[in-house]
């Protein structure tokens, strides 16, 4: 069961029968999925299950040896880089690393896209933007710290600050809560949320951290062997026998407590 | 084999799309100026003190020999030539090759590592313009001057120890070094320190920038930018002084 459905109608990310191989090590084999305008979509998975391959996949960051990606009306593989650039300044993606830029302070970092993506904005409205998106991650106060002076938490919040600066139509999270403590976990998850909200964005969140999938997933689809298992509410996606979701269910619920 | 073969593909692609990019705006003007800052002035201290030591030591060790001969005023000639034509150039791009090309390799190979450089690419930056374009300019442009910078110094050590011992007035010695130098040689100088600050900047970028294996892939990458390009500057010397000797002498 490949096809991931949705009542909702406007679709802004759809991939087809994608296939992504590395040497002799099939990833991918045949992943369909729709993501419709306003919703969080979770893919769940172990580590090297291929959540990863997927998101960079529809960043257009690789191309899959097989099938189609369209993300908000465009197929990936028509673009030209001019084309493929344009898209990304619509696309918000959030590092497992926060990768943010270790040379440059915060406010450097959040100006970094801004300045280059929307060159006829003037020293107010960029200092208005990262005034902004500051104070919806709730971190004014680190404006002029360096990167290593942050948590762990507060750098993943800059990360997520930094894509929302250019105001995305899609968000794409990996692992979001990777490395963080439980609290720091809880405050990101709720922050995904409230992007969701006040910036109407489309989500795929990357994890495979059940309580982030259960706060932030409007639907949840489950990744192994390459392929989706199940798909639909939290509750129901773990609503099986199967022993390969089950096991998955366990370790993070019961055996991890 | 098939590895090595590989490697040199990918050295002419990085070389190429250099030459490709280089041309193409938009212009980072503000990053190649911040990295002109970083290669040129940062670097002035030490270019600065190994130049005029170069020049002090080189004239203090020729000093006897040239003495046996009774031919100590050939001193500011033969500094001249040994400084302008062979050490400037040479000892300023190994120093520029261990000072900055370690720290491009390094720089770059965190950066890939920790997916800074991915995360340029999806904000819609081009990062090889805005890291690799701008770092090969700066040490094409700052090396000739620094070399030049460091002929000038290393030519004032020579004149201090002329100076100590014969009390020979500058701008006497001056005209006494500069006899033997003419314009080509001053133009071989600037050539040369161009394309040895070319070959520092390509390859800390390249090793930076295709760094792989965590932090040992970054230690990796700033070790071989420095021994590949201190292995190809000495394999440029050689070549531009047998072209020089051969076609323009």
């Amino acid at each position: 069961m490949n096809m991931i459905n949705s009542d909702h109608t406007e679709p802004v990310i759809l991939l087809r029968n994608i296939h992504k191989s590395f040497g002799s090590l099939d990833v991918l084999k045949g992943v369909d999925l729709d993501v419709y305008k306003g919703e969080n979509v979770v893919v769940l998975g172990r580590s090297g299950s291929g959540k990863s391959v997927l998101i960079k996949i529809i960043a257009g960051m690789l191309a899959p040896d097989e099938g189609s990606v369209t993300v908000l009306g465009n197929d990936l593989k028509a673009l030209e880089t001019r084309g493929l650039q344009a898209l990304r300044t619509r696309i918000g993606f959030s590092f497992q690393s926060s990768a943010l830029y270790d040379g440059m302070n915060v406010r450097a970092n959040l100006e970094f896209p801004l300045v280059r993506n929307k060159r006829h904005l003037n020293r107010a409205a960029i200092d208005a933007a990262v005034a902004q998106v500051l104070d919806d991650v709730g971190l004014s106060q680190t404006v002029d710290q360096m990167p290593a002076e942050l948590s762990g938490g507060q750098k993943k919040r800059i990360g997520i600050a930094r894509t929302l600066i250019l105001q995305p139509e899609i968000m794409l999270y990996d692992e979001p809560t990777a490395g963080l403590d439980p609290v720091s976990s809880v405050e990101i998850n709720d922050l995904i949320s409230e992007v969701q909200e006040r910036y109407n964005t489309s989500s795929v969140i990357i994890t495979h951290d059940l309580t982030c999938a259960k706060a932030t997933g409007d639907r949840v689809v489950m990744l192994a062997e390459g392929r989706f298992l199940r798909q639909g509410r939290f509750e129901e996606v773990f609503d099986t026998d199967d022993p390969r979701v089950k096991n998955f269910y366990n370790y993070n619920f019961i055996e991890k407590a | 084999m098939k590895a090595f073969f590989l490697q040199i593909y990918d050295i002419y692609s990085f070389t190429l799309r250099f030459f490709r990019e280089v041309f193409v705006p938009p212009y980072e003007y503000k990053e190649v100026l911040n990295q002109f800052f970083e290669v040129g002035i940062r670097s002035l201290s030490i270019i600065s003190l190994t130049g005029f030591i170069t020049g002090l030591v080189f004239t203090k060790q020729s000093r006897s020999s040239l003495a046996e001969f009774g031919a100590t005023s050939w001193l500011p000639s033969l500094m001249a030539i040994a400084i302008i034509r062979a050490l400037a150039p040479l000892v300023t791009a190994l120093i520029i090759a261990g000072k900055v090309g370690s720290n491009i390799g390094a720089e770059l190979g965190s950066m890939k590592v920790t997916e800074q450089i991915e995360a340029m690419d999806v904000s819609s930056t081009n990062p090889f313009k805005f890291l690799v374009v701008s770092r090969i300019l700066a040490t094409t442009c700052i090396v000739p001057v620094l070399a030049t910078y460091m002929g000038l110094v290393g030519m004032l050590g020579a004149f201090l120890n002329v100076y100590g011992n014969e009390q020979t007035s500058l701008t006497s010695f001056f005209q006494a070094a500069f006899v033997r130098i003419n314009f080509i040689d001053i133009y071989v100088l600037v050539v040369k320190s161009a394309i040895y600050g070319f070959t520092i900047g390509l390859t800390g970028c390249f090793n930076g920038y295709n760094a792989d294996q965590g932090t040992v892939g970054v230690g990796r990458a700033a070790n071989t930018s420095v021994v590949v390009s201190m292995f190809l500057i000495f394999i440029e010397e050689m070549i531009i002084v047998t072209l020089v000797n051969n076609y323009l002498k």
